[in-house]
């Protein structure tokens, strides 16, 4: 079959395994699959590269738009800097100042100036890198210190790595702007969590995020203690499928410290991530047909 | 007035449980919840809120619908696809304002968007600052910045010497909003080969902005090669070790009761953890 599947892994916050178990995944389906991608999409502080220690063959700077304001053409009237929402611009008398790293290239100055007087510059941001984990794809972004915005980053990665067959984006933790960025071009979001009290917080913020989204989404319990009813409750509350869990196992812990990822240390969990994947494909082809899966889907 | 801001390189390191415990141990304080992204303290602390405030982010763009011509230029210019059918989905709104200037029947404004609100609130543990987000909202450096000033108005209110502030993880913006007029960072740091990174650098952020640290190692015993890799690097730069928190099933099963591990007093990681304040009272 030639279709593409996109699964974003996310988890309302850092700490829940969400690394370890998106490049499971990947290995998993990479051994099952023909082409399979895995995109590191948390560009601020890009982890996955311990667990998937690929060779990297190529490296691309990222530019956003800038301003650049031609002397000879301007005035001096001070416009653009007035209707810059984001303070990058500043206009003394005969000298224009652009504070690149506060642009959000929202294209306003030298769409409005009226001489005409601001060209479209390129400032780097950070870079695309690419490389092979035996025929597993490998791509992250890394963003350069100082620069505040990530989405466009991100955009450039998912716009490069996404291709055939499976992808697997590891979102950044939380629920702000750069995972919004990173999951809207998801066709599943598989949402990872621990059976805690800060687990459960944090997947309610995320499950928000992705029916706002109307995403269809499912839930991974990770460090299962054997008494998950806080996660369950949840999932049946809110109607998210609880696709599985993997145990609490201290080898896990000891695997993740020295870089190995879950399924490195625990084999025989394949079948499980296997299965989900599974799970995963059904659900989305079935919301193609008629109806959605159920929860989801609302708000469009 | 002193204050504390507990901070890690990432997320699950046990900042939270280390920020509740230590919100346990020390007295006359005000606690702040800094992580507004994903505000987690209040679940171990259980406060009862006595008082909301609405957080207004980034304006954002507003369509009069009834001043539209629906000419279709808005949309056009608008670089970040926020508007569709001649409405902005605030969402995904910069706030840049494009649209308005450029919208010849002025049918555009741009009007503050309420993103979240932040509470004021008693707990078991003393009074606590604390606020909530709305997924995909910006700016949580600028609620960071508003939690820690309600936390130095109350203290001062309340005659309180110390604040105890829960971190956000990272080292990004919201971070950066905890290190002015910061006391001292307590790191938390973990054995893993990404947490002795991650440690790095926030050590190298804090250098930078002149903040003082000293640094928790938690669940040390899980890599006891790491754990001495970490204690070299803060020998290394002359950053106070304040001890090491054992590896401990009774905070996982006290988290999950939503209790604070302390309560165990028997408990390993308690009495480190206990031994961790005597250390950390010395830098104060
Ligand atoms: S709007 Fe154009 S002419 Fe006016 S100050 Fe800016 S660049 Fe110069
Ligand atoms: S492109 Fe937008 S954000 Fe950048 S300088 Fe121009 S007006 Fe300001
Ligand atoms: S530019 Fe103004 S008039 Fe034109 S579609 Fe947008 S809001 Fe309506
Ligand atoms: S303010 Fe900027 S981002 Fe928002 S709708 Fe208008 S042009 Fe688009």
């Amino acid at each position: 079959m030639g279709e593409s599947l996109t699964v974003a892994v996310a988890s309302g916050k850092g700490g829940t395994g969400k690394t370890s178990l998106a490049t499971s995944l990947a290995r998993v389906a990479s051994a099952q699959y023909e082409r399979v991608a895995y995109l590191d999409c948390d560009v601020e502080e890009p982890n996955g590269h311990i667990f998937l220690p690929a060779t990297l063959e190529r490296k691309e700077i990222i530019h956003v738009e800038v301003p650049e304001i031609d002397q000879e053409k301007c005035d001096y009237c001070g416009y653009c800097a007035q209707i810059c929402a984001f303070n990058a611009l500043a206009i003394l008398p005969g000298a224009p100042l652009v504070f690149a790293n506060l642009c959000h290239s929202c294209a306003g100055c030298w769409t409005l100036c009226p001489q005409k007087a601001i060209r479209v510059g390129k400032r780097g941001i950070g870079v695309v890198e690419t490389g092979h984990l035996g025929h597993m794809e490998f791509w992250q972004g890394r963003l350069d210190p100082g620069v505040a915005t990530s989405p466009p980053l991100i955009d450039a990665l998912q716009k490069r790595g996404l291709g055939p067959g499976i992808n697997i984006l590891d979102a950044p933790p939380g629920t702000s702007c750069p995972v919004v960025r990173t999951v809207e071009r998801a066709d599943f979001v598989l949402l990872v969590t621990e059976p805690t009290p800060f687990g459960r917080h944090d997947l309610e913020l995320a499950a928000a995020m992705v029916r706002q989204m109307g995403l269809p989404a499912g839930v991974v319990i990770n460090r299962s203690s054997g008494d998950d009813g806080i996660i369950e409750d949840f999932c049946r509350q809110s109607g998210l499928p609880l696709l599985g869990r993997l145990p609490w196992e201290r080898r896990v812990a000891e695997g993740y410290a020295a870089g190995l990822c879950a399924v490195e240390v625990m084999p025989r969990w394949r079948p499980l991530f296997l299965d989900w994947l599974q799970r995963i494909r059904e659900i989305v082809a079935g919301r193609g047909g008629e109806g959605s899966a159920g929860n989801c889907g609302a708000e469009r | 007035m002193r204050e504390i801001v507990v901070l890690s390189g990432k997320g699950g390191t046990g900042k939270t449980s280390f920020s509740a415990a230590l919100a346990n141990l020390a007295e006359g304080k005000v606690l702040a919840d800094a992580d507004v992204d994903a505000a987690n303290l209040h679940l171990v602390l259980r406060p009862r809120v006595s008082e909301a405030y609405p957080f207004y982010g980034l304006p954002v763009a507003y369509i009069d619908r009834d001043r539209c011509g629906q000419c279709g230029q808005c949309a056009e210019f608008c670089r970040f696809q926020a508007i569709a059918d001649f409405s902005v989905r605030q969402e995904k709104c910069e706030g840049c304002g494009v649209c308005a200037h450029i919208c010849p029947g002025g049918a555009i404004e741009r009007r503050p968007r309420q993103v979240g609100e932040v509470y004021i609130s008693t707990t078991v543990a003393g009074p606590m600052v604390h606020a909530a987000l709305v997924a995909g909202a910006e700016n949580s450096g600028k609620l960071v910045a508003e939690v820690r000033r309600r936390a130095r108005a109350m203290a001062r209110a309340e005659n309180l010497s110390l604040i105890i502030t829960d971190g956000p993880p990272g080292i990004g913006c919201p971070v950066l909003s905890c290190l002015p007029d910061c006391d001292l960072a307590v790191l938390v740091a973990e054995p893993s080969a990404a947490g002795v990174h991650d440690l790095q650098r926030l050590l190298q952020v804090l250098q930078h902005f002149r903040v003082p640290a000293a640094v928790v190692i938690n669940k040390w015993d899980i890599a006891v090669q790491r754990t001495r890799e970490i204690e070299q690097l803060c020998a290394g730069r002359q950053v106070p070790l304040l001890g090491r928190i054992p590896f401990d099933s009774t905070v996982f099963r006290c988290l999950q009761q939503g209790q604070c591990y302390l309560n165990v007093p028997a408990a390993p990681a308690s009495r480190a953890t206990r031994q961790v304040w005597q250390a950390l009272q010395q830098l104060l």
